[in-house]
C-alpha cells in the first residue's frame, strides 16, 4: 500500500513537473558570464550591469516575466543550459551553426565583429601566419574566437586559453601575451581605453568568414522552448521600434557607431 | 605503419569528437602533466629529505622554520597558491626586467614552482613521522657503535625512515598527479587543459571528461604498481617468512 501510494506519488510530481515545463514561465533565470564589458560586468558597489543586462531585464518586464541573473563560466555556458540550471543564456553569444546544433536561438539582437588587440610596441600592422608566427594569441577558452584562431593559427603560433576575458587581459598587461583576439567592444573597453599600458587594434574589425563569426548575437534556449523564444522576439522587435533599444544601446556605446 | 594509421583512421571514422586533431590535444596533455608531475616530485623529493632532517632537530631556531614553511603550505590550497605564484608575481614592479622574467612569463614554470613547493611540505611532514617513529633501540645500538650523530642518520636512520615512509609517500604521488588538474587555470594544455578545451568546443562534457578520467586511472594504475613493486622489494624483510 505505502509503496503504491508512493509510486502513485511520484506520478503525480512527474506529472506535475511536466505540466510545469509547458507552462508559460513567470520567473525566466538567464545564465551569464562576469565580466565582459561593457555587455556584462560589476559596478564598483558590486551590482550587476551591461548591455545584455538592461537589454534582458527590458525585455523581461515587457514580456511580463521577471529574470534573474545566474553566472556561469562562459566555458560551460550551453551544459548549464541543458542541465536546466537557468532557461535562457544572455551572454555575448554569437549564433553560429554549431551552436544551432545545440540550442535554439533569438533574432540576433546585436551585431558585434571580433578584432587583434596588441600593444602598442608590436610592429606589426595586420594579423596573418606570417606576422603571428611563433607568437603566444590570448583567447578565451570555448569561444569562436578560440576556435577561429585555433584552427587558423594554431600551427605557426601558441595559444594561451584563459577561463575569463579579465584573466586574458591581466596576461597582457603582464607581458605574458603578444596579442589576443576578442570581441571588438570588449577590447575596446578594457584594452584601447585602459589607462594600464598602450594598446592598439591590429587591422580592421573582423566578421568574415561567418562560418566562425555568425550572424551577430542572440539569446539562446533550450530547443523545446520554441514559445519562449518566440516571446522574447516579439518584445525585442517592440522594443527596437518604440526607441527603448536605441537608448540602451547609446548607454554603453554612444551614439556614434553603427 | 600505414596500416596502423588505416586502422586508426578507420577506429575514429563517424565520430565527431575523438578526432586525430583532439586527441592529439590530449596527447600534449599527457605529456604536459606527466612532465609536470615527474619534474615537481623529483624536485620536492629533493627538498623534502634535508628540510626533513632539519624539522626534526632539536634545536627550535632550526625546526621552527621548516614547521611555518610546512604550515603555510599545507595550510593553503593547492589553487590558491598556484594563482599568487603565476598571477600574483606581475605586480612586482618591474619584475619584466629581472632575469627571472623569461622563467615567470611561461605558465609551465609557475606551476612547476607552485607544484614542487607543496609537495615538497607534505614529503617533509610524511619523512618527519618516519625519522621520529625510529626504534630507540636501533639509535641506542648505533651510538653504542660509537657512530657520530652524522654517520646515525645516513647509515641507521635515514634507510629505515625511508621505508617506513614508502606507502605515504605513495600516496602523495597519486594525490599530487590529481592534484596537477588545476595547472589548466593558468592556461597550460595539461590533460584537464585538453578535456576542458574538447568539452568547451563540443559542449560533450561527458566524452571529454571519462576519457581524459580513463587516462588517470591508468597513469594511477601505473604509480600504484611501481610503489607495489619498491615495497615489495625494500620492505622484503618485514613480511612473514614462510618456510
Amino acid at each position: 500500500m505505502k509503496k503504491l501510494l508512493s509510486v502513485s506519488l511520484l506520478g503525480l510530481a512527474v506529472a506535475a513537473a511536466s505540466s510545469a515545463q509547458a507552462r508559460d514561465y513567470d520567473n525566466v533565470r538567464i545564465g551569464v558570464d562576469v565580466p565582459y564589458e561593457p555587455m556584462e560586468y560589476r559596478t564598483a558597489d558590486g551590482e550587476l550591469t551591461g548591455f545584455d543586462i538592461d537589454l534582458g531585464n527590458a525585455l523581461c518586464e515587457r514580456i511580463g516575466v521577471t529574470c534573474e541573473w545566474i553566472e556561469q563560466e562562459w566555458d560551460g555556458i550551453i551544459p548549464g543550459l541543458m542541465s536546466r540550471n537557468y532557461d535562457a543564456i544572455m551572454s555575448s553569444m554569437t549564433i553560429n551553426d554549431e551552436r544551432r546544433e545545440q540550442v535554439l536561438f533569438s533574432d540576433p539582437y546585436i551585431t558585434m565583429p571580433s578584432a587583434w588587440f596588441a600593444p602598442s610596441s608590436l610592429d606589426i600592422s595586420e594579423a596573418n601566419e606570417e606576422t603571428l608566427d611563433g607568437m603566444t594569441i590570448g583567447v578565451q577558452r570555448g569561444t569562436l574566437q578560440d576556435n577561429y584562431v585555433t584552427d587558423n593559427y594554431s600551427s605557426v603560433a601558441s595559444v594561451s586559453r584563459y577561463s575569463t576575458a579579465d584573466d586574458m587581459v591581466l596576461d597582457m598587461q603582464a607581458e605574458r601575451l603578444d596579442i589576443v583576439f576578442l570581441d571588438y567592444p570588449i577590447g575596446q573597453t578594457t584594452l584601447l581605453d585602459s589607462e594600464h599600458g598602450e594598446y592598439v587594434l591590429i587591422g580592421e574589425t573582423i566578421t568574415e568568414p561567418k562560418e566562425y563569426f555568425g550572424d551577430g548575437f542572440g539569446i539562446a534556449f533550450r530547443q523545446r522552448d520554441e514559445a519562449l523564444a518566440e516571446r522574447f522576439n516579439e518584445a525585442l522587435a517592440e522594443l527596437q521600434e518604440d526607441g527603448t533599444y536605441d537608448e540602451i544601446y547609446t548607454r554603453y556605446f554612444g551614439e556614434d557607431q553603427e | 605503419m600505414l596500416d596502423i594509421s588505416a586502422w586508426f583512421n578507420d577506429l575514429l571514422a563517424g565520430n565527431l569528437i575523438f578526432t586525430p586533431t583532439t586527441l592529439g590535444y590530449y596527447w600534449e596533455g599527457l605529456v604536459t602533466t606527466s612532465q609536470l608531475v615527474f619534474l615537481s616530485l623529483v624536485a620536492g623529493l629533493i627538498l623534502a629529505v634535508p628540510l626533513a632532517i632539519m624539522r626534526s632537530s632539536k634545536h627550535k631556531w632550526i625546526s621552527l622554520p621548516v614547521y611555518f614553511y610546512t604550515y603555510v603550505f599545507r595550510g593553503t590550497p593547492l589553487l590558491i597558491q598556484l594563482y599568487i605564484i603565476y598571477y600574483g608575481v606581475v605586480f612586482i614592479d618591474g619584475i619584466q626586467q629581472t632575469f627571472l622574467w623569461p622563467i615567470l612569463r611561461e605558465a609551465f614554470y609557475p606551476a612547476l614552482i607552485a607544484f614542487t613547493l607543496n609537495t615538497a611540505a607534505y614529503t617533509t611532514e610524511i619523512f618527519r613521522g618516519a625519522i621520529k617513529a625510529t626504534a630507540q633501540g636501533e639509535i641506542e645500538a648505533a651510538r653504542a657503535y660509537g657512530m657520530s650523530p652524522r654517520l646515525m642518520m645516513r647509515r641507521i636512520i635515514l634507510p629505515s625512515a625511508f621505508r617506513r615512509a614508502l606507502p605515504a609517500y605513495g600516496n602523495e604521488v597519486i594525490f599530487m598527479l590529481h592534484a596537477s588538474a588545476i595547472a589548466s587555470v593558468v592556461t597550460l594544455m595539461d590533460l584537464t587543459g585538453a578535456a576542458r578545451f574538447v568539452y568547451a568546443r563540443f559542449y560533450a562534457p561527458f566524452e571529454a571528461f571519462l576519457f581524459v578520467a580513463a587516462i588517470y586511472l591508468c597513469l594511477t594504475f601505473a604509480i600504484l604498481y611501481f610503489f607495489r613493486y619498491l615495497e615489495k622489494k625494500l620492505l622484503a624483510h618485514l613480511r612473514p617468512q614462510t618456510s
